[in-house]
């Protein structure tokens, strides 16, 4: 791998470790004990889906709720993982490869041209937010809100950014551009109607545009 | 809070919950072959949902709109990355441009 690929991987794991302190801070402020953001993060190790839960969790819901909630956010991997190139390899390490799995390394496999790239670029996001995660959250759980609000540094913007920057070559593909513009507009009309993580299942009928457009051009 | 139990129990059956919808889709594909108009849906489907977050993360905060520096700070962000600029200062640019447009006291 090269030192630009491992430079953008870093700072995407710096940005998540920074995400990290704030869930952990937020979940002992809220009455979780130290260790459980931290365990969850390391188990589940799908950032929106942990803030879901512990928010539910807080806010006086039932766990049974906030499990739900947390595994319609993360339905997304099954058609991720239907996509993915071959990256996760074999025995043991294929275990460890699918728990990697999330919005960041999928997009970092996707926008690598070889296969040995998209296998090492998926990798060492993966490990990285692995570390970076947990760490995070155990960090902010400890001393508490070190930065006041994630949201005065705009740290809330990076993460739409990262995964746009990586998407943008595969606009030039006119039939991604389509669904993928038709789809992004179906999950934002949807937002203020459904629960998190619905709308972006619901972006896959986008792909009846290109499906459609198969029919007309057999 | 509630019962220690009832939510390590529940932090348990979202991780697996979790674990099974990442191993479904290769677990899939390394029994069935599908033909290559699937495979490209499939590859579809992967920009489709990324643009989709992209858009949701953007724009919206809960079911609401997600105010105006976030979106200014992404969409400069997708100006710098269409441009082709590198990864690094498409990033930042998007986090700068959000914070200083907040320093200002545009939500």
């Amino acid at each position: 791998m090269d030192r630009a690929l491992l430079r953008d991987i870093t700072l995407v794991g710096l940005a998540v470790g920074v995400i990290g302190l704030s869930y952990g801070a937020i979940a002992v402020a809220s009455g979780f004990p130290l260790w459980f953001p931290v365990v969850l993060g390391l188990t589940v190790l799908a950032a929106s889906s942990e803030f879901l839960f512990i928010g539910i969790v807080a806010a006086g819901g039932s766990p049974v709720a906030a499990v739900l909630a947390g595994l319609l956010v993360n339905a997304r991997h099954l058609p991720f993982g239907l996509a993915l190139p071959d990256v996760l390899g074999h025995g043991w390490r294929r275990l460890l490869g699918t728990h990697l799995m999330n919005d960041e390394t999928v997009v970092f496999a996707l926008a690598q041209e070889d296969p040995e790239r998209k296998k090492a670029a998926y990798w060492a996001c993966g490990l990285g937010i692995l570390v970076c995660w947990p760490l995070g959250a155990l960090t902010g759980g400890a001393i508490g809100t070190v930065i006041d609000d994630t949201d005065d540094l705009g740290l809330d913007a990076m993460f739409p950014a990262i995964l746009l920057a990586l998407i943008v070559p595969a606009f030039t593909d006119r039939e991604k551009r389509r669904a993928g513009l038709a789809g992004a507009a179906v999950a934002l009309a949807a937002t203020p109607f459904l629960p998190a993580g619905l709308p972006v299942l619901l972006a896959l009928t986008g792909l009846s545009l290109t499906a459609a457009r198969e029919k007309d051009h057999p | 809070m509630n019962d220690p139990v009832a939510l390590i129990a529940a932090m348990l059956v979202l991780a697996g919950g979790t674990f099974a919808s990442r191993l479904a889709g290769p677990y899939l594909r390394s029994r069935i072959t599908f033909p290559p108009r699937a495979e490209k849906l499939m590859e579809i489907s992967t920009v489709v949902l990324l643009a989709s977050l992209v858009a949701t993360t953007a724009l919206t905060e809960g079911h609401g709109p997600a105010g105006v520096a976030r979106p200014v700070g992404v969409l400069a962000a997708g100006l710098l990355a269409w441009r082709k600029a590198p990864f690094l200062v498409v990033v930042l640019a998007a986090a700068a441009v959000t914070a200083v447009l907040r320093l200002l006291g545009i939500p």
